[in-house]
């Protein structure tokens, strides 16, 4: 599996740190107890398209959305996660 | 039919042409007390303790490849009870008996190979949580002797013990831990469960829950059709979220692949399994000679059963800092499986929200050694109703009360185990 940044180009898979599923989004702070574990602790899994977090550590160090197939690994888009990094790609 | 010294050699001295059949591959039937998804050790090891435990015969375990086809047939083939935290000791050292007279029970050589496991460390504060751990096993009445850095020389001199980084000091061992031959175990407890009348359906993937009108399930939705169930036992390892998806259900898992891998056979070295305390590499030598090894998930989610090189550089690298000498060895072959890595590392054994449907999920990449436990807790909750006593903290709502089970201390994260 390679990855092609936005910014340093195809990569090796050697260089990305992963975390996760992208989709899930960090709960306010009142938001109560259910909706923190489900946050925190469950998950959708999914076999086929994901919306994935990755790191490019041994590159631009940028945090990067990834649109993999997690049944084959085939990786269809990747942009820059928003942010700093993301306005700066985009310009 | 039933193995003796006497079948077997009929069938040696006959060319090895006359073996029978040794489990039926039945066609289903319309309804069943108990259906088991899920063709591996598990399921398998499930049904088969219903029928001869709990005298549950009206049993299916459907499998949607060949039975085996799963991690059942892919992991590595270590088993072991050097577990410290309660919940996991006392289950693990229940299946640990459990192997020790699965041969007898089963009336099939399974090839269980007590042959030990060694735990190496590298640092004092290593040695501590070992000797710690290693306590634990004791007061529980489970073997483990911590070795020094001189026993371990002994056992294995051919260690790299002048590493500067990671410098062995010693090791804990269990001398009751070992490997068996993982393809053996399915067949035998197919072997046995279907001679106890269990029906073993292969090639009968479940697509879809059948349920009543206040949402018990009834029954599954087959590639050959519905089959009725008086209740059903989910034990798809690392499909787990995609099958309780049919239900309804969001697990606290997610499927990684990890990878395994075995080198040309070489004579006689490693006498037992050894693990490296400072990375994340464990080995041991097969009957053939293969050195069959492995170490970290490849880290992100997967179901593709193939893993990628990062990983497979980084578990070399861990053999090499251990015995350089085996560079010169070839890779054989390589594979992957698909594991539920559950949020804190181990099992879910529990009945779910859902009437009438069970789980049995989460094992990581530590199931193998479970088979035999899991079968006869799982067995006992489809049967009873009620946790068996030794895996009663298995429970699928223990990420929401706080009450997990996280033996390598390394947080909520899956792809830390
Ligand atoms: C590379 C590797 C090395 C490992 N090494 C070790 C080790 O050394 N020691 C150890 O203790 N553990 C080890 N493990 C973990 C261990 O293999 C697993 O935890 C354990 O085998 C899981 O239980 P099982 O055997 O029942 O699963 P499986 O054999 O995977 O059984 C699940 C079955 O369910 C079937 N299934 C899935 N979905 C459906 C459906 N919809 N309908 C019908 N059937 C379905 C699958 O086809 C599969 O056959 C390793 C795993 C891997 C991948
Ligand atoms: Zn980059």
């Amino acid at each position: 599996m390679r990855i092609t940044c936005p910014f340093c180009g195809e990569r090796e898979l050697g260089e990305f740190t992963y975390l996760g599923d992208a989709k899930p989004v960090r709960p306010a702070a009142d938001a109560g107890e259910d909706v923190v574990y489900d946050y925190v602790y469950l998950r959708d899994n999914i076999a086929g398209v994901m919306s994935e977090n990755w790191y490019h550590g041994g590159g631009c160090r940028a945090w990067l959305k990834v649109t993999r197939n997690t049944l084959t690994h085939e990786i269809s888009a990747v942009e820059a996660a928003a942010g700093a990094g993301a306005r700066q790609a985009s310009k | 039919m039933k193995y003796s010294i006497f079948s077997l050699a009929r069938a040696a001295l006959s060319g090895h042409k006359n073996w029978q059949r040794t489990w039926r591959d039945a066609t289903p039937k319309d309804r069943y007390d108990v259906v088991i998804i899920g063709g591996g050790g598990h399921g398998l090891a499930t049904a088969w303790f219903l029928a001869s435990e709990y005298g549950i015969r009206n049993v299916a375990v459907l499998e949607k490849g060949w039975i085996g086809s799963g991690n059942a047939g892919r992991n590595t083939t270590i088993i072991r009870s050097n577990y410290g935290l309660p919940g996991n000791t006392g289950f693990y050292e229940l299946s640990m008996k459990l192997w020790e007279r699965m041969e007898q029970d089963l009336n099939y050589n399974a090839m269980v190979s007590q042959r030990g496991v060694i735990n190496l460390y590298h640092s004092d504060a290593q040695r501590d949580a070992y000797a710690r751990r290693g306590n634990t096993m004791r007061i529980n009445g489970i073997d483990a002797e911590l070795l020094d850095l001189a026993a371990v020389k002994k056992m294995m001199p051919f260690l790299n013990f002048d590493n500067a980084r990671f410098p062995v000091q010693g090791g804990l061992l269990q001398r009751r831990g070992g490997t068996a031959r993982h393809d053996a175990v399915v067949w035998g407890y197919a072997h046995a469960a279907s001679g106890l009348g269990v029906d073993i359906i292969q090639n009968c993937e479940v697509t879809g829950f059948v349920r009543d009108t206040n949402g018990k399930v009834t029954g599954v939705e087959t590639s050959r059709g519905r089959i009725g169930a008086g209740k059903v036992g989910m034990a798809v390892a690392g499909s787990s979220s995609r099958v309780a998806d049919m239900a309804g259900l969001r697990l606290p898992i997610e499927s990684h692949v990890l990878q395994a891998f075995v080198s040309e056979a070489i004579k006689p070295l490693i006498p037992g399994v050894m693990t490296f305390g400072a990375g994340h590499f464990y080995v041991s030598q097969s009957d053939k000679g293969g050195l069959v090894f492995g170490g970290d998930i490849d880290g992100y989610n997967s179901y593709a059963q193939r893993g990628n090189m990062p990983v497979m550089e980084d578990v070399c690298e861990g053999g090499m800092a251990l015995m350089p000498m085996i560079g010169r060895v070839r890779l054989l072959r390589q594979w992957g499986g698909i594991m539920d890595m559950s949020m804190d590392g181990s099992p879910i054994i529990d009945k779910t929200p859902v009437d009438g449907l069970y789980l049995n999920a989460g094992w990581c990449y530590g199931g193998f050694k479970a088979t035999p436990g899991s079968g006869f807790v799982f067995a006992h909750l489809l049967a009873r109703d009620t946790p068996h006593e030794e895996a009663a903290r298995f429970r699928l709502d223990r990420f929401r009360t706080g009450a997990m089970i996280d033996e390598k201390g390394q947080g909520a994260q899956p792809n830390l185990h």
